[in-house]
């Protein structure tokens, strides 16, 4: 009746595991009853869990992102404190083995898959409609459902707290260890269907923004005019498109040898445990450069905005993006130097990846350029930018030094390359998400963040990853290996106790990024950002007010050259005057709809059902997913309409905030 | 479809485009059924150059490689409505990216493969082989 499911699932041997899981149930239950007690439930159900708009899609996305990342850290600063410990024998430190492989399996998937991923979706969500100047995605309803079935992937993985136990096979779960013979609990089916899931999300959001970035532009949005955020973002989705589907492909064949005896990567039979290396490898690079590129985006704009200039090399960030894009397709054998490729595979992708970082020097040397001679505001987001690029280019050259093969067969799977893909996703893909946040936060709610916490988690964080990962280059050098649950040499530990101590600064990093959300909220009228253009912008998104109404614009933005704000704004500061008032037209907005949501819950059934065997139980969830989908399919009404009365009277209060700014700026001129 | 409608698009209509909508259901249908018979077909067709002996037997993995690219372009143009009409050519770009990505992958795939299949064989086999010789 209920497969493999029993009460031994509940980890009540464990007591790590176990005060996580009753913590977590209670912080859960303290919320939902909050929410009960000030009856909030109707405001959650009607403006956020049922909502379509990108706007609010993109801001819950990012919640997610943030809540994982709390998760994530967890785990991380278990490793840390467990290997400056673990001198000596299995029994030395505090996690068993079996604990920890969990433990570093669940870190990498979750901060990959459910941080990093959720913050850039989110940010790319929340900020191309309006830079494109479009009033939503080119699929609302698809937005939501895609965030859902994300959120959907998310509690899968969490389940496996409470419920079983999570995958022991690294984040990346190569086969046989993976297989059914080395791995026959659970673990590795929670990994694959909370992946499989969510993936799909991905793949779905990815194809919402390429549409939308090709199809929904303003007029005279060519896009050669569009921000360099919209391009990278492009690139990414691209690549998220090309991508995701082979990760699919691997992960359903991997089932299939799991659940139906398939030989797909088993060695008997005559399956092939490399081919699964190298199928998960052509996702797995590109999907590094899926989160970079619109980390990269961000600090152009960032960069652009504070030092009071155009983007320095417009059209070679371009270019290099695209290049970027083609380029990361050719270089994941590098992942793989030692699995048994002769010298002419290695050197082929040896010399790709040394390729691939030109376009990406081409880029820091546009973000220098556009600081020369600018006037720069050193903002927290510009810290972020700043010290973005000295550490990324520290970690660019490490991942040279690895890409030269004979270097690679010493330093593979050694702390060095821990530190190496921590040094550019830390300082790369959490900075750029984290510049975003600080940059567009008053856009999404109309306060500004409190800048003195942002500079102080800025700091944390930065001198908190040089002093978590510096010594690990050091003992990557040494000959320590990644993911060891205890050793045997004296010489390592001074290092991982320092390391340990960089992981507590960025705890206070993280904890100071909490105070400062709750200082600014706390100040939001000392914050408040009336003209919805607090940094003195160049693109579209600071054309409308802070927070944007759910249609966007007004009027949809007559776009006559790069920089669309900035030119407009100027044109306007010298006219002292705005444009004659527009002709206003209603506006057709889609509707909510509670189909994500539905879709997620049938989803994380399923997924559920499948990890341990409840075959009724994924045919029923199954079942009323397609009746979901139906409903759906045969709704009535998906639009309603905003009269011209209202979107003139919304335009007129927003004209008169104008009218003042100029007014004012027309005195200090 | 009455033939009067046909000749009034005639010039305005790109290869493979459909009909606009006033056209009436059959009009709709008729395409996705095409379609789906000559997908059917090559579907059969495949399975025959499987069982039966009119093909020499190293040309077999070379004409199931023909029948599915086939198959994919039958996809493309009967279900997926891809065309050379003007307003379609986001969909050419999109679709020439993918041939690209899919290009890169296999003949990586089958590059790395075949290097590491050959460097990696078990020792035994490697032996066999040269008692065999």
């Amino acid at each position: 009746m209920l497969g493999k499911l029993t009460w031994e699932a509940v980890p009540t041997n464990e007591p790590i595991a176990l005060v996580t899981v009753l913590v977590v149930l209670l912080v859960i239950g303290s919320v939902l009853a909050w929410i009960t007690i000030k009856g909030h439930w109707t405001y959650l159900w009607k403006e956020w869990i049922t909502s379509v708009d990108h706007k609010r899609v993109g801001v819950m996305y990012f919640l997610l992102g943030f809540v994982m990342l709390l998760r994530g850290f967890a785990d991380a600063i278990m490793m840390r404190t467990h290997q400056a410990m673990a001198l000596g024998g299995p029994d030395a430190g505090y996690l068993v083995p079996d604990h920890f492989n969990q433990i570093f399996s669940a870190h990498g998937t979750i901060m990959i898959f459910f941080t990093a991923m959720p913050f850039m979706v989110g940010l790319m969500n929340y900020v191309v409609p309006l830079q494109i100047g479009a009033r939503d995605v080119a699929y609302p309803t698809l937005n939501s459902v895609s965030f859902w079935i994300t959120a959907a992937g998310v509690a899968l993985v969490n389940l496996s707290l409470g419920l079983g136990v999570y995958s022991r096979a690294g984040w990346l779960v190569y086969p046989p260890l993976s297989g059914l013979q080395f791995s026959p609990d659970v673990g590795v089916d929670y990994h694959l269907w909370a992946l499989q899931i969510s993936g799909i999300g991905t793949l779905m959001s990815g194809v919402n923004l390429v549409a939308t970035i090709f199809k929904m532009r303003a007029p005279g949005m060519t896009l050669t005019r569009m921000p360099i955020f919209c391009w990278t973002s492009l690139a990414s989705n691209l690549l998220i498109v090309a991508a995701f589907p082979i990760l699919t492909a691997t992960f359903a064949m991997l089932l299939l040898d799991r659940y139906l005896g398939f030989h797909f990567f088993t060695n008997d039979a005559g399956g092939n445990a490399m081919m699964y290396v190298n199928l998960i490898w052509a996702w797995g690079h590109p999907e590094v450069y899926i989160l970079i590129l619109p980390a990269f985006g961000i600090f152009s704009e960032v960069i652009a905005t504070f030092s009071g200039k155009p983007l320095f090399g417009y059209r070679s960030m371009i270019a290099a993006t695209m290049v970027i894009c083609v380029l990361s397709f050719m270089v994941w054998l590098h992942h793989f130097f030692t699995m048994g490729g002769g010298a002419n595979v290695n050197a082929f992708f040896g010399i790709m990846t040394m390729i691939i970082s030109v376009p990406t020097g081409v880029k820091v040397f546009n973000w220098l350029f556009t600081m020369y001679g600018g006037r720069v505001r050193f903002t927290a987001p510009v810290l972020w930018t700043v010290g973005f690029m000295i550490t990324f280019v520290i970690g660019g050259m490490t991942g040279v030094m690895l890409a030269i093969p004979p270097n690679d067969f010493v330093l593979h799977n050694s702390l060095f390359l821990i530190a190496h893909f921590h040094n550019v996703i830390i300082g790369g893909v959490v900075f750029g998400a984290l510049a975003g946040y600080m940059y567009w936060f008053p856009k999404a709610f109309g306060f500004k963040l409190h800048d003195g916490w942002g500079k102080a988690s800025f700091w944390l964080w930065c001198i908190g990853f040089y002093v978590a990962f510096m010594p690990l280059y050091a003992l990557g050098f040494m000959g320590m290996t990644r993911r060891m649950q205890h050793y045997d040499n004296p010489a390592w530990q001074p290092w991982l106790v320092v390391a340990m101590f960089g992981a507590v600064l960025i705890f206070l990093g993280i904890l100071c990024l909490v105070a400062q959300l709750v200082v600014s909220i706390r100040r939001r009228e000392a914050l408040v950002d009336a003209t919805g253009d607090p940094w003195d912008g160049r693109s579209l998104e600071w054309i409308t007010t802070s927070p944007p109404p759910s249609f966007n614009f007004t009027v949809l933005p007559d776009v006559r050259g790069e920089e669309a704000y900035w030119g407009i704004k100027q044109a306007a500061l010298e006219a002292r005057q705005l444009d004659g008032p527009p002709r206003y037209e209603p506006i057709h907005m889609p509707r909510n709809s509670p189909t994500g949501f539905f879709t997620a819950f049938f989803a994380v059934v399923f997924g559920f059902a499948m990890i341990w065997h409840i075959w009724w139980l994924a045919i029923l969830a199954l079942a009323g997913a397609f009746a979901g989908f139906v409903v759906f399919a045969w709704r009535d009404e998906d639009e309603y309409e905003i009269p011209a009365t209202e979107v003139a009277a919304y335009d007129a209060r927003r004209r008169a905030v104008r009218q003042d700014v100029l007014a004012r700026a027309g005195v200090k001129a | 479809m009455s033939a009067e409608k046909e000749t009034e698009w005639q010039g305005q209509l790109a290869p493979g485009d459909e009909l606009p909508e006033d056209s009436g259901l059959s009009a709709g249908v008729r395409g996705y059924v095409i379609g789906l018979v000559v997908s059917l077909l090559l579907t059969a067709a495949s399975f025959l150059v499987l069982h039966d002996t009119f093909l020499w037997k190293p040309g077999i993995p070379v004409a199931l490689g023909v029948l599915a690219v086939a198959q994919m372009g039958i996809h493309l143009v009967f279900f997926l409505h891809l065309n050379t009409g003007p307003d379609n050519t986001n969909n050419i770009l999109a679709l020439a990216f993918g041939v690209l990505i899919v290009a890169i992958v296999v003949s990586g795939s089958l590059w790395i493969m075949s290097h590491l299949n050959h460097n990696m064989m078990l020792m035994e086999r490697v032996m066999d082989l040269h008692q065999q010789r």
